[in-house]
């Protein structure tokens, strides 16, 4: 199945740019479908980027993030050729992972 | 001057008086009223130029005819008639008028 | 005096005569002429294929939020549904591909095309639900997300293809081009509005918490994937709610209206690339 995560990330002198989207509903539990009936929460607790085994950046998201969200950030560290980790979990427990070559 | 103020009171009075609020309606009126607006509204469909609000003051007359309110539901019933009629009266006379804007 | 008053005025009457009644058999080149002019004399500072930009060509900070999403656009998902979508046969084998000139990639700047068998303007939307039931398989719905998904991936690889629309030598081709253009100018709805009173009267300007875009290219952009919808939405959907917005009753999807419409708008964006699918507010 094809990944859920796009990432990007680009270095620059001692820092990295990542860009990073990932395809997930992000529904917050609070909106309610064409019949009426709330549409349970389901949407991404903790997305962490990791490089040379650790973690650069850890994101705690909730119900206030919206659909397919995007995330940009830079770290210092990272250069061509290394890799990146990127993974999710939501509140469902379902969860995907890739790794990506910073540019 | 006075018997003219008369004659116009006296007519203002009467028009709101067949308006029909001055006695109580029954179900039937509704169901006259609300037939009246729905071929009305057959008009508008038939030129494409429905209105989302005859639509909605549509449903609210009849709401109002099932709850028993049968004053508003004439009203309401009415109101979407001419609602219908304006909507159709504006396809008629865009259909001569819409050459008029276009660019030129 | 009144004599040289009353022949001024029933010459002028007589004049004012025949530019209404061309309306009914119109000159698709001089409407397009008028039209680009129009909006280059209005917006002398945007380039020409900007216009296929909507509202970006008319707004700087807009414009800047646009370019920093679009360094990940998020319609890249459906864009990849699109193409699965299109890749996978139908249940007899044969695809979509099968039904498009080049295997239906890079195609979509042809449509609106005028189909002389039936009369009638075939947009992509019902280009791809004809080739679907042609296949044995049941049409998708013009406003949702299937429909979506597939002319999003065919616009895709249209990307930067000029507008191609041909009006062939037919009276019934430029009826119905005449028919769409008749529909853009109408006023509908309670509010009285026509397409014209937004996107030719007032590009550039707001409208509640939105800026407007020009006509101009406005279908080179179509399907777009709009944050308000927080989904791709097909041209049947924007046309809808465009007339829900007015207050008038929408037709159902890639009714005759729409379909004429399209082929209007498409034809006066002839020669401005396509810019599909777009990302809008």
């Amino acid at each position: 199945m094809a990944s859920t995560i796009r990432v990007r990330a680009i270095a620059s002198g001692d820092t990295t740019q990542v860009q990073s989207l990932i395809n997930h509903p992000m529904d917050s539990g609070f909106v309610k479908d064409s019949k009426g009936q709330i549409i349970p929460p389901h949407h991404i607790e903790v997305v962490e980027f990791e490089h040379a085994g650790k973690v650069v950046f850890t994101c705690l998201w909730g119900p206030a993030v919206s659909k397919d969200p995007y995330v940009k950030f830079s770290f210092k560290g990272g250069k061509k050729g290394d890799d990146l980790k990127v993974s999710w979990v939501d509140n469902k427990g379902q969860s995907d992972s890739t790794v990506a070559k910073i540019q | 001057m006075r018997t003219r103020t008369m004659i116009r009171l006296a007519v203002i009075l009467s028009a709101f008086g067949f308006a029909g609020t001055a006695f109580a309606a029954s179900a039937d009126d509704f169901k006259a009223a609300y037939a009246k607006a729905e071929a009305a509204e057959k008009g508008a469909a038939a030129v494409k130029n429905r209105w989302t609000a005859t639509e909605a003051t549509l449903k609210k007359a009849k709401a109002a005819a099932d709850a028993g309110k049968f004053d508003d539901a004439v009203t309401l019933a009415q109101h979407a008639e001419a609602l219908a009629n304006a909507s159709t009266a504006q396809a008629k006379e865009q259909e001569k008028l819409w050459p008029d804007a276009v660019v030129r | 005096m009144l004599r040289k008053t009353l022949i001024a005025v029933a010459i002028l009457a007589g004049a004012a005569q025949p530019l209404l009644a061309a309306e009914t058999a119109s000159d698709p080149k001089a409407d397009f002429k008028a039209f680009r002019d129009y909006f280059t004399n209005r917006f002398p500072k945007v380039a020409l294929d900007d216009f296929v930009n909507g509202p970006y060509s008319m707004d700087e900070g807009l414009r800047k939020q646009w370019k920093a999403i679009d360094e990940f656009p998020p319609y890249d998902f459906v864009v990849d549904k699109g193409k699965q979508m299109f890749a996978t046969p139908f249940k007899n084998g044969k695809t979509y591909g099968d039904c498009f000139a080049n295997k239906g990639i890079g195609v979509r700047q042809d449509y609106p095309k005028f189909d002389a068998k039936t009369g009638q303007v075939i947009t992509l939307d019902v280009a791809l639900n004809q080739c679907r039931e042609a296949n044995g398989e049941k049409p998708f719905d013009y406003s949702k997300d299937d429909m979506a998904a597939l002319t999003a991936y065919m616009a895709f690889t249209s990307r930067g293809k000029p507008m191609n629309i041909a009006i062939p030598n037919d009276p019934r081709a430029l009826a119905a081009y005449t028919k769409g253009k008749e529909y853009f100018y109408t006023r509908r709805g309670q509010l009285n509005f026509s397409c014209a009173s937004c996107h030719v009267q007032n590009p550039g300007n707001h409208i509640r918490t939105e800026v407007l875009a020009p006509a101009l290219g406005i279908m080179n952009a179509m399907p777009i994937y709009r944050s308000t919808w927080g989904g791709m939405g097909t041209v049947s959907r924007r046309l809808q709610s465009c007339n829900s917005q007015v207050g008038g009753v929408p037709l159902p999807g890639e009714s005759e209206e729409y379909r004429d419409v399209e082929y209007y708008l498409s034809y006066m964006a002839n020669g401005l690339p396509i810019s599909g699918p777009g990302t809008r507010p």
